[in-house]
Parts: structure tokens; C-alpha cells; sequence
């Protein structure tokens, strides 16, 4: 097991795509979370929301801010994440190599998830770092309060922002074990996240109440109910309290666990050719 | 214990037997070809022995074990298949990890199969040759004591291919255990102790290079040729002699040839020639194989 570990470690900082992902996803977070808002308050258009702009963007929301994005675009990183990591094996044909070493399937999977975990809350933590920087940049320039969230709020954010980006990477992870493979799994995993759930929530939702009630058992509305309890805007696409952070903290946490294991079954259920 | 031993191994897909009720015995230290045509189910076999794919009947014992540990068995299936992003190196490195041998194995199997000099490029940049032989070099990561390397030389040139043989027989010189699949029988005749040829996911053959080429014929050029011919038969039986390309092929044992151009001489013939003449080998694999493959 610690084997696989450090075997899925080298593969998974080794490779660029994985840094990319990364600077991605924190340059559309500071743009779309501080830049963007920052500038609109300087010299914006006066748009509806231009008000709030200042108070929006200080250190104290730093928890909010920081896991805003994963509901929908930081989440859609996080699946992009799974799918290559687990993906890839199936594109290169590695798995036969790597299981011709000797390892079982469900220990290299289970390397492969825990390396997952760590990149997740990497991820989640660098998004943290990079807010604050931000964050206390503009409160020094406007002569804003530099209070921090408490210790506490801290940690439930950093947690709640694991449980998130975790929840999305095996959801990727179950894609690609699915569909043996990187392309389709990109695709349809992308799909869901950007372009169904948007339809959903947006479309259906207010048109049936079923959907509307259906809706609150999905991964992306618990997700964006997660954030919406911990401070994320509502203005953010995808962040709406449908649900309690409580209940929503539950049912992330039942899909994490279920991607993982149905991705389990499969993997070691089917042939690998 | 036998290093491998199938029993009634098949794998169907839909209607498709790809092995069909296979009985294989490799034993140990020998280099065992495992031989047919594309599509016999020779790469099909391999993966079952290694518990990539699940048989649809029939039993495996690696060493007395079912597979799964692995822990005596290094493979090379179908092609090496390593991540592009990382040298030849670290795709060792990370092969070592999954495999719990040290780093220290990388260094050793690199220079094995002679790639230390480039060990550092990447390996989307390695020619086949070298992608080929990084294969082997993880194959050989554990010190396995039964190494099975499907078409290992596929796609090489003729150097190629030469240097991989010469790396096949040093591993079996080694005292290991060798099971090499080919669709060229000619290619791995000189390195194999015995063969086995599949066909239709059957095993047709099985036996040493020897044995499939059958006992070697005589060749007699002597006149008169139909009272040569005549003589012959009385000697050795009608069906023992036949006339081929001007003169006589005779079905004996080829060190019977000078008592026979001694009796020959005696009864008055003048004899111009006589030689053994091999089966061609490939012929002969072509025949075993149902003649769908095109070697040679
Ligand atoms: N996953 C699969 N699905 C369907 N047919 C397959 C599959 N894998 C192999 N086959 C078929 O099984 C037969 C044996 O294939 P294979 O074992 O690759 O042959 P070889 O390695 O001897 O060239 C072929 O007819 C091939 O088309
Ligand atoms: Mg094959």
C-alpha cells in the first residue's frame, strides 16, 4: 500500500497537466473572486452588485471565497483531476504493466485515491493561501479591517472544502472506471457539471416541483448548499442553499463514498484489456 | 513446482472461443515458445496468466498458486505501455514502488537491457527499440524467477530483433524460466527449448524444435535413378522413399547415410550425392497452424 502510495505520488507531481490544473484553478479563482470584483468597486460600471464589491472581497470572508468556486468550476478541475489520473491508465494501457508488478487492483486503487485526497486539499489549501494573500493586499490598500475568520471557521472551511473537492475527484475517479478511459469521461463528467445541472436548477427546477425536490439529492445542489452555509456568495454559479450545510455535509460525504466504492467494484470486477 | 501449469483454460468472447480448453505446462528453467499465428490467442493466454482477464473456465496454478501474487512472475504483455510523461527512469522508478523492490533494482535491470545512456529522456521520445526493451527491464524489476514476454520483438528491425534474442537466451541461460510468444516460429526456434504452437486458441503441437520439425530426410542423387529407386524401397519400405527434384527422398534416420550410399555402391549404382535435407520449418508451423498465417 505505501508502495502504490509513493508510486501514484511521483506519477501524479510529475506530471505537467497535473501543475497546470493547479494554476488554472487558482488564476480563475483570484480573477473571478478578487480581480474581477476588486475592479468592479474601483471603477465598475456601478453595476447592481458593485456595492457589496469591497466587503466582499476582505480577509474575513476569506472562507466563503475560497471554496465558492467548487461547486461548479473549481469541482469541474477536481473531475478533470480524477479522470486523468485514473483515465490514463486505461489510455496509456498502463495497467497492465503496473498490475504485472504484483500489486492487487484494490491496493494500487486505493494508492491512487489517497494520493487523490492529498492533491485535493492541496488544492483547497493553496486556494486558501492564495484568498488570504489577495484578501489582505486589498484591505492594506483600502485601509480595511485585516481580521481573519476564526481558528474554527478556519478549519470547518478548509474541511468542508476537502469533503467538496474530494466529492468531485471520485466522481471523476468512478468516470473513467466506468468508461476506461480519459476522453468520453472528461466529456460526459463536464457535461453534468457545467451544462446539466445548470439546466436543471435554472430550467427544470421552477418549471416541476419533483424536479425541484429531486434536485436537492444531487451532488452539485449539496455542494453549492455547503458553500452557501459557510459564506460563499449566492451571486457565485451554483451556490444556493437548498439545503442545510448539515444535511448537505451528509450527503457529500454518502457520494464521496459511493463513487469511491462502486469505482472499487468495477475496477476489480472487470477485465482489464 | 511447475512454473506453469493451465488446465481446460478458455476465455470466450460472445460466440468467439479466443482459448479454447488449454493444457499448458511450462517447466522450470526451460525457454518455452509459445507460438501462432495473429489472432491464435496467445496474448488472450498470457493475460489470464497474469489475472488481467477472468478465464470462463478452467484452472491456472504460477508455482502451485493461482495467480494474483505474482511474486515469482515478471510479464511484458502485448507491447510495453508506460506513462509518456516520465523518462525511462522514473517509469522504472515507479514500476519499482508498485512492485516493493528498491530503487536499486532500477539501476541493475537498466543496465540489463542496456538503456542506462538514455535513461533520462523521456519516453514518449524512445524509439520502439528502446520502448521494447524499457518493457523487459520492468519485467525483470522483481529478479522473477518465470519471465513471460508476449512478441517482445514486434515492430523491431532486424538488429533489433537480433539483440532481443541475444537478451531472451542470456535470461534463460541465467537459470530462469521463459515463456516468449511469437507469430515467427523461425524467429524463436534457436532459443527455445521446446515449443508449443497454438491456433484457434487450441494447442496443436507441443514439443521441441526437433520433434515439430519431424526426423530429417536424405537426399540421394544416383543413377540409374529407377533402379536406385527400386533398390531403395526394397531396403528401407516403399513409403520411406519417394522421388523428389531428380532424385530420391529417403524418410530414415540421417545417420544411416553412409551405411545406405555404402549399400547403394555395392548393388552397382554410382552415387552423385547425398545429403540431409531439413523439413522446412515454417511449412511446417504453416500446416500445424491451419495455413491462416503467412510465414516465412
Ligand atoms: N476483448 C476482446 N473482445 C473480443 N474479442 C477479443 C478480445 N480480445 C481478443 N479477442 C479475440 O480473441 C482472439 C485472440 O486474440 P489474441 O489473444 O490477442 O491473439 P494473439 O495474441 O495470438 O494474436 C482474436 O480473434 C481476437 O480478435
Ligand atoms: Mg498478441
Amino acid at each position: 500500500m505505501w508502495g502504490d502510495f509513493s508510486a501514484e505520488m511521483i506519477k501524479l507531481l510529475k506530471r505537467p497537466a497535473n501543475w497546470l490544473l493547479l494554476a488554472v484553478a487558482l488564476l480563475l479563482a483570484l480573477l473571478f473572486t478578487y480581480v474581477i470584483p476588486y475592479a468592479g468597486y474601483k471603477g465598475g460600471t456601478g453595476g447592481p452588485t458593485a456595492g457589496r464589491g469591497l466587503a466582499d472581497v476582505l480577509p474575513a470572508n476569506l472562507v466563503g471565497n475560497s471554496i465558492g468556486g467548487l461547486p461548479v468550476f473549481l469541482g469541474a478541475i477536481m473531475v478533470i483531476l480524477g479522470v486523468l489520473s485514473v483515465g490514463g491508465e486505461y489510455g496509456w494501457n498502463t495497467w497492465k504493466t503496473v498490475l504485472a508488478q504484483r500489486p492487487s487492483r484494490l491496493s494500487v486503487y486505493a494508492g491512487k485515491i489517497a494520493v487523490l485526497m492529498v492533491a485535493a486539499l492541496t488544492v483547497v489549501l493553496a486556494m486558501f493561501v492564495t484568498g488570504l494573500a489577495a484578501s489582505l493586499v486589498i484591505a492594506s490598500v483600502e485601509n480595511q479591517s485585516l481580521a481573519l475568520p476564526s481558528a474554527k471557521d478556519l478549519v470547518v472551511g478548509v474541511g468542508a472544502g476537502w469533503l467538496l473537492a474530494g466529492m468531485w475527484t471520485s466522481f471523476g475517479v468512478l468516470l473513467a472506471v466506468l468508461l476506461r478511459g480519459v476522453a468520453l469521461a472528461l466529456g460526459l463528467g463536464l457535461v453534468w457539471l457545467l451544462a446539466v445541472q445548470n439546466l436543471l436548477a435554472l430550467l427544470a427546477a421552477p418549471l416541476l416541483d419533483w424536479i425541484a425536490q429531486a434536485q436537492k439529492g444531487l451532488p452539485g445542489p449539496n455542494a453549492g448548499s455547503l458553500a452557501a452555509a459557510l459564506g460563499s456568495g449566492s451571486d457565485t454559479p451554483g451556490v444556493d442553499a437548498l439545503v442545510g450545510g448539515g444535511q448537505a455535509a451528509i450527503v457529500l460525504t454518502a457520494y464521496l463514498l459511493g463513487f469511491l466504492i462502486v469505482g472499487a467494484v468495477e475496477l476489480r470486477r472487470r477485465d482489464i484489456l | 513446482m511447475e512454473p506453469i501449469v493451465t488446465r481446460g483454460l478458455t476465455k470466450r468472447y460472445g460466440e468467439l472461443a479466443a482459448v479454447a480448453d488449454l493444457d499448458l505446462n511450462v517447466r522450470a528453467g526451460e525457454v518455452y515458445g509459445f507460438l501462432g499465428p495473429n489472432g491464435a490467442g496467445k496474448t488472450t493466454t498470457l493475460r489470464m496468466l497474469l489475472g488481467l482477464i477472468r478465464p470462463t473456465a478452467g484452472e491456472i496454478r504460477l508455482y502451485g498458486r493461482p495467480p494474483g501474487e505474482l511474486r515469482d512472475v515478471g510479464a511484458l504483455i502485448e507491447g510495453p505501455a508506460f506513462y509518456p510523461y516520465l523518462s525511462g527512469r522514473d517509469n522504472l522508478r515507479v514500476m519499482a514502488r508498485h512492485a516493493r523492490v528498491s530503487d536499486r533494482r532500477v539501476d541493475v535491470v537498466l543496465d540489463m537491457v542496456d538503456l542506462t545512456g538514455r535513461s533520462h529522456d523521456r519516453y514518449a521520445n524512445y524509439s520502439l527499440g528502446m520502448k521494447q526493451r524499457l518493457g523487459v527491464a520492468a519485467a525483470l524489476l522483481k529478479d522473477p524467477r518465470l519471465l513471460i514476454l508476449d512478441e517482445p520483438t514486434n515492430g523491431l528491425d532486424p538488429a533489433g530483433m537480433a539483440d532481443m534474442r541475444a537478451m531472451v537466451r542470456q535470461l534463460g541461460a541465467d537459470g530462469r524460466t521463459v515463456l516468449i510468444s511469437s507469430h515467427l516460429l523461425g524467429e524463436v526456434e534457436q532459443i527455445c527449448d521446446r515449443v508449443g504452437v497454438l491456433a484457434h486458441g487450441c494447442l496443436v503441437s507441443e514439443g521441441t524444435v526437433s520433434d515439430l520439425r519431424g526426423t530429417a530426410d536424405l537426399r540421394v542423387v544416383a543413377t540409374p535413378l529407377d533402379k536406385a529407386a527400386a533398390y531403395a524401397r526394397d531396403l528401407l519400405g516403399a513409403d520411406a522413399v519417394s522421388l523428389a527434384d531428380g532424385g530420391l527422398r529417403l524418410t530414415v534416420a540421417p545417420e544411416r547415410a553412409a551405411e545406405i550410399n555404402a549399400s547403394l555402391v555395392s548393388a552397382g549404382l554410382r552415387v552423385s550425392e547425398v545429403r540431409m535435407v531439413e523439413r522446412d520449418l515454417e511449412q511446417a508451423f504453416f500446416e500445424l497452424t491451419g495455413g491462416e498465417s503467412r510465414v516465412g
